[in-house]
């Protein structure tokens, strides 16, 4: 039998909007979450639109999972304005306080039963950025992986992806379904949610689950982060203000008389 | 047996090649050594015959080195990789296993550690030892934080190390007589699902922009498309190659053979100017060795600004055509 639609689960992280002035709490455990803005993990604004191209050639359904605070729910019903049919929403306030292994588990007993026939992350998240998540989960889950993938090709019951190695190299790789993905940013064009996705969205399904309420059990952390801090300079940089002609004039100077590149 | 380096090697054509930058942790590995009083060993995961290859690290500053070899091992897969750093760490009951923070490890490392029950710190900068423990720093939103990170519970301690964070001229070699032992191990494995196929590069490229003397590159500040003519003119100003940091190309606003950074071309030129270029990691590792750097930006806490000999911070669409103009100037 020839497998033809798919089961596509992605999953999305919320993070900090792209430019934030980002400073460290007083507790310097963590940032001030304040004034901050948030969007969708750039890599997994990706592993989306992957999911919602690979349901529209073969059909099937895309769900998407998200683990984060309350204020998730607004990343979660962009996706589904985008084309996202279901999704399902871990509720947990702090979860940047455990490691990514404690929070993959929560991610697993969520996806497991949906049997999904893939599953897509983004490579990594762009606030932690350990870039394990996926493949952690891959391995929770018993599934076959590839990562940093920049093509994907169904074939019957199986898929060929295009892996992005160093140095402009590359590298095909088949795998049986079911089987996770982390995609790599710039492997498609993003779309934008239309109207008529934004408002298709309001009815859609968004099921809320807590941690708790997955029954996972706590374990001891295998990593903790302490304190976090501004990075030190290692070089010192000449800086010039004032009025763009002014700085500009002075920069042109040092180029030309003290580097002697002009 | 205490502390154990994954080196990484590949054969695309002919025979195996050290990755760069399994020497940067071998010599991050003789550190922790040191400081921690322990010995240092190092493995290399191959087809038959890797152990003729791993010969190569016989005059090293190590305890024994590890031929880690099996026909399933020639090609790597996630999962034959995983299951043979296992045994090995299972048999040597390492406590610190270090990787170059590769593509390949990348792959795999999460799996290995998930597959013990543990975490890989990963994309380590540094580390420290304080009260006897191993402190490791890591990079958090894109290089703007730094944080420090702890290992819990019982070792084995995984960690990836990022490239250039670590010297591979340091590396120690053997001061007593005779060599290093290389002992063959032979894992037990099975094949892998995953079916790995052919390595390959997208058509030649058309710019080199290894040879430029200078290079004016643009990231994400120049907004759209419409604007790249801004930075154009500053490159026909320089008489530079325009080149991108990897968002640029992804979004198709100038062609993928012009992206510097891991995925892109390692370039060192003499002098890199790089506007709008916040400074992510993938980015400084393929420009951070040219003569000159220097950042326009409008944050001044982007991480640019910790690699550039000189800086403007402000706005790229103020500051860029006000350069053109003093460089025309000073060319007379």
């Amino acid at each position: 039998m020839v497998l033809s639609k798919m089961k596509i689960i992605v999953c999305i992280k919320q993070v900090p909007a792209r430019d934030s002035q980002l400073r460290v709490a007083s507790s310097g455990a963590g940032i001030q979450e304040a004034d901050l803005s948030y969007e969708i993990n750039e890599p997994d604004a990706y592993a989306l639109e992957e999911g919602l191209q690979l349901k529209e050639k073969h059909g099937g359904e895309v769900v998407v999972l998200c683990a984060g605070p309350a204020r998730a729910a607004q990343t979660i019903r962009e996706a589904l304005a985008k084309g996202a049919d279901r999704a399902i929403h871990i509720e947990e306030e702090d979860l940047g306080a455990l490691d990514p292994l404690a929070v993959a588990r929560f991610i697993a007993a969520a996806l497991g039963p949906e049997k999904p026939d893939l599953v897509l992350t983004g490579l990594q998240s762009d606030d932690l950025g350990y870039g394990q998540t996926g493949v952690i989960l891959a391995e929770l889950l018993g599934l076959p992986h590839a990562t940093i993938i920049m093509q994907v090709e169904k074939l019957d019951a199986s898929i060929r992806v295009k892996r992005e190695l160093e140095d402009g190299w590359f590298q095909h790789v088949e795998m049986p379904l079911p089987a996770l993905l982390t995609i790599q940013s710039g492997i498609n064009k993003l779309r934008y949610a239309t109207l008529m996705g934004i408002k298709k969205s309001k009815n859609k399904e968004i099921r809320n689950v807590t941690a708790a309420g997955l029954g996972v059990a706590s374990q001891p952390a295998s990593i903790q982060l302490s304190r976090v801090y501004l990075p030190g300079r290692s070089k010192q940089t000449q800086l010039f203000d004032g009025p763009p002609k002014e700085a500009a004039a002075k920069l042109v100077e040092k180029l030309k008389f003290e580097a002697r590149v002009i | 047996m205490s502390i154990l380096v994954v080196m990484e090697q590949r054969a695309v054509q002919g025979p195996p090649a050290w990755s760069r930058m399994s020497w940067e942790t071998l010599a991050a590995g003789q550190q922790l050594a040191q400081e921690l009083q322990q010995p240092v060993s190092a493995a290399v995961l191959g087809g038959p015959g890797i152990d003729a290859f791993a010969a190569q690290l016989s005059s090293k500053k190590l305890e024994r080195i590890f031929a880690v070899e099996h026909e399933l091992l020639k090609d790597y897969t996630p999962d034959t990789y995983t299951s043979a750093v296992r045994q090995l760490v299972e048999k040597t009951q390492a406590r610190i296993v270090i990787f170059p923070h590769t593509y390949q490890v990348r792959d795999f490392l999460p799996k290995l550690a998930t597959a013990l029950g543990r975490v890989a710190v990963s994309d380590a900068i540094a580390h420290r030892i304080e009260d006897g423990q191993l402190v490791l720093v890591r990079q958090l939103f894109q290089g703007k934080l730094n944080v420090d990170v702890r290992f819990g519970g019982e070792p084995p301690y995984f960690a990836s190390l990022q490239a250039g964070a670590y010297r591979a001229d340091k590396i120690a070699d053997r001061i007593e007589d005779g060599v290093a032992p290389v002992e063959k191990f032979t894992p037990q494995l099975s094949p892998s699902r995953i079916q790995p196929l052919d390595m390959f590069r997208e058509a030649a490229r058309a710019v080199d922009l290894t040879a430029a003397e200078i290079i004016v590159s643009v990231g994400r500040g120049i907004k759209e498309a419409d604007n790249i003519p801004i930075v154009q003119k500053l490159a026909d100003a320089l008489g530079a190659e325009l080149a991108a940091s990897r968002p640029i190309c992804d979004s198709g606003w100038l062609p993928m053979e012009r992206q510097v950074g891991s995925s892109g071309q390692t370039v060192a030129p003499k002098m890199y100017l790089a506007v709008g270029i916040s400074g992510a990691i993938q980015h400084l590792v393929g420009m951070k060795g040219s003569k000159i750097i220097v950042a326009i930006n409008k944050d001044a806490n982007a991480p640019i600004f910790e690699v550039a000999d000189y800086g403007i911070v402000g706005d790229l669409f103020q500051v860029v055509p006000a350069l053109v103009e003093e460089i025309k100037k000073a060319k007379g």
